[in-house]
């Protein structure tokens, strides 16, 4: 039996007029049913592509150089444009970052939803199409939907937009949801109004959810699995109580410590120093080698992959993990 | 529909249209046009295409008010003895269709090819452009002259007579569709790069449901405004044409070719054959400019002057 979803080894790469660059290399996770999975890592680190590599729509001039992309078995890399079409936006659902942007201004928001049912399913009439909506509408708890079918999206409040994309991303029952940051641009408590109904439609309708975030705390209070990125790599992948609360790589310990809870006593946050490297100007051996505290010379020559750390269901890409050197603080 | 109704009574264009006199009155003098000319048979007191209507003897009647003046022709006759007030409203007719004619085909064109090459880019882009540009270097005059010349001596001038209106439709559309393709792609080059184009991606939906169905429907205040501007120039430059006689023969008038046709009796006496039209023909255009720049000022006030 085959996993909902299994990304396998996964190389994208820019075509640049200066040569290729790459994204990620090597990503690799797989996801069930029901399963939440949060994509973790700093602006840049290759989460989004990695999610837009799912649906096959990385912009130009990336593509997807090497690996695999299983879904139910079948590879998305390899599959037709026209097989892809019919996954994308019907199987596979993405919601995004800004519900401000995401609307089309001058469609109403119950001609946006028909839509995107009849185009998946040319059979359908028009009627049934509104009481799927209706009923998905009800779903994200929607106030008086038959009234609001008819409005344009700027009557309503960005969470209440959030909600809308959220019931267009579940009127054709998918199998998967990626989220791209889908709570940055709103305020903290609608964010946790937003994460609640997410957690609580995947449970309902049994679907993946692939959460791609910088934001730790809402990674840490609805997903199971959590994956770290750093540099187009995954350098931490396990359950998330256990990364969260025994960090493995020196980066994600970096990212926990950055939290404002780390900071107790002293004034400053803590944080980690240093920038991420540009994908142009990646360093030999392990890429976070530079802004590494426990640095040591093999860091800077090999680059470490990622290990099942003993006693542990966490996986790191870290050569302290190897060597038992590094215990826990 | 009634909800749609009361949208616009909501709507800040019906707010603003309220509150500008110029804008009220031209809609009242171009709805008082329009209305004519689409019920000229019923509002005109002669046919003029019917001979029977015509006769020599009634040529160059004065207008009722002056001196020889005839009851049966209020504006008075033209050169050939037609009421010249019902060939007004009928010429009228031809050349308001004339210039909606020519503003849905150019309309057509320009926008596909603008959404076209505004939603792919690269080389489909550069080269719709270019023929724009090159286009757009002939002068819409000298591309008319060209194909009526060879028009008239293929067909002869008596048949070239029944094809007139298409032909002249034809030609102002094609001499004018990079004015929407510019624009189009100009609109469509800003929209493309929201984030709701790409949400349409993700659902699944193919180029040709995006482009319609997302992205023209928010570029279409800017074709509005377009679209009045040309209508008012698609009728200027078919009475152009048809004043320097490559246009609507004298047998089927526009007021172009009524204003022509007059021309050579304004020393004689007969000023009324071509100052009647004139001047609706100046009405007209005025009212429909004045609308456009009105609907260019609500929409949107950084927008292309016409």
């Amino acid at each position: 039996m085959s996993s909902l979803l299994e990304v396998k080894d996964l190389v994208i790469k820019f075509g640049l007029r200066t040569g290729d660059v790459t994204a990620t290399t090597g990503v690799s996770f797989t996801i069930e049913k029901g399963e939440k999975l949060g994509l973790v890592g700093e602006s840049g680190a290759g989460k989004s592509v990695t999610g837009f590599s799912i649906i096959v729509l990385i912009s130009k001039p990336g593509y997807v150089a090497d690996g695999h992309i299983l879904f139910k078995g079948t590879d998305l890399t390899k599959i037709s444009s026209e097989e892809m079409r019919n996954i994308r936006g019907n199987r596979i659902s993405m919601i995004f970052q800004d519900p401000m942007m995401t609307l089309n201004p001058v469609l109403t928001i119950g001609t946006q939803m028909t839509e995107t049912l009849l185009a998946h399913n040319p059979k359908m009439s028009m009627k049934e199409a509104s009481e799927i909506a209706l009923e998905k509408l009800r779903k994200v708890h929607i106030p008086s939907p038959e009234k609001r079918l008819e409005q344009y999206p700027h009557e309503f409040s960005g969470g209440m937009r959030q909600r809308i994309i959220i019931a267009i991303a579940l009127i054709t029952d998918p199998e998967i949801i990626i989220a791209d940051e889908p709570t940055t641009a709103l305020d903290v408590t609608i964010q946790a109004e937003i994460m609640d109904l997410i957690s609580e439609l995947c449970e309902t309708e049994d679907m993946g959810f692939i959460l791609i975030t910088h934001d730790l705390a809402v990674v840490a209070s609805v997903t199971e699995n959590i994956a770290v990125m750093y540099a187009g790599r995954i350098v931490e992948k396990g359950r998330t109580r256990d990364v969260i609360d025994n960090p493995q790589h020196p980066y994600t310990k970096g990212l926990i410590k950055a939290l404002p809870e780390g900071a107790k006593g002293s004034n400053r946050l803590n944080q980690i120093k240093g920038m991420m490297p540009t994908l142009t100007n990646i360093p030999d051996g392990c890429a976070f080698n530079p802004r590494c505290p426990y640095v040591m010379d093999i860091c800077k020559t090999d680059e470490p992959s990622l290990i099942q750390v003993k006693g542990m269901d966490t996986q790191a890409a870290c050569f302290l993990c190897k060597e038992e050197v590094f215990t826990n603080e | 529909m009634s909800r749609h109704i009361d949208n616009f009574k909501q709507s800040y264009l019906w707010y603003a249209f309220k509150r500008d006199k110029v804008a009220i009155a031209s809609m009242i003098v171009l709805c008082i046009l329009v209305f004519t000319a689409v019920f000229a048979p019923l509002i005109a007191t002669y046919n003029p295409y019917d001979p029977i209507n015509t006769d020599v003897m009634n040529s160059e009647i004065p207008p009722l008010w002056m001196e020889g003046g005839d009851s049966a022709f209020l504006m008075g006759t033209d050169a050939q003895g037609r009421d010249l007030f019902s060939t007004m409203v009928y010429g009228m007719r031809i050349s308001l269709l004339i210039g909606v004619g020519a503003v849905v085909l150019q309309s057509v064109i320009g926008i596909t090819i603008g959404l076209i090459s505004g939603y792919f880019g690269g080389k489909l882009d550069s080269f719709f452009m270019r023929m724009a540009d090159v286009q757009l270097s002939f002068s819409y005059l000298m591309v008319a002259i060209f194909f009526t010349a060879i028009l008239q001596a293929a067909v002869g001038v008596g048949r070239f007579g029944e094809i007139a209106i298409p032909f002249l439709i034809l030609v102002i559309g094609f001499s004018q569709w990079p004015q929407y393709a510019r624009t189009v792609r100009a609109s469509v080059l800003a929209e493309k790069k929201k984030e709701y184009v790409e949400a349409a991606r993700v659902t699944g939906f193919g180029a040709g449901r995006i482009m319609w169905g997302h992205i023209f429907p928010n570029t279409l205040s800017p074709i509005l405004v377009l679209s009045t501007i040309q209508v008012a120039n698609a009728v200027m430059s078919e009475a152009a044409l048809s004043f320097l006689g490559l246009g609507m023969p004298i047998s089927r008038p526009s007021l172009g070719s009524l204003i022509n046709s007059g021309f050579e009796y304004i020393f004689s006496g007969a000023w009324w054959i071509t100052i009647f039209p004139g001047v609706l023909l100046v009405v007209l255009i005025l009212s429909i400019n004045l609308l456009g720049d009105f609907l260019r000022d609500v929409l949107n006030p950084k927008l292309y002057k016409g």
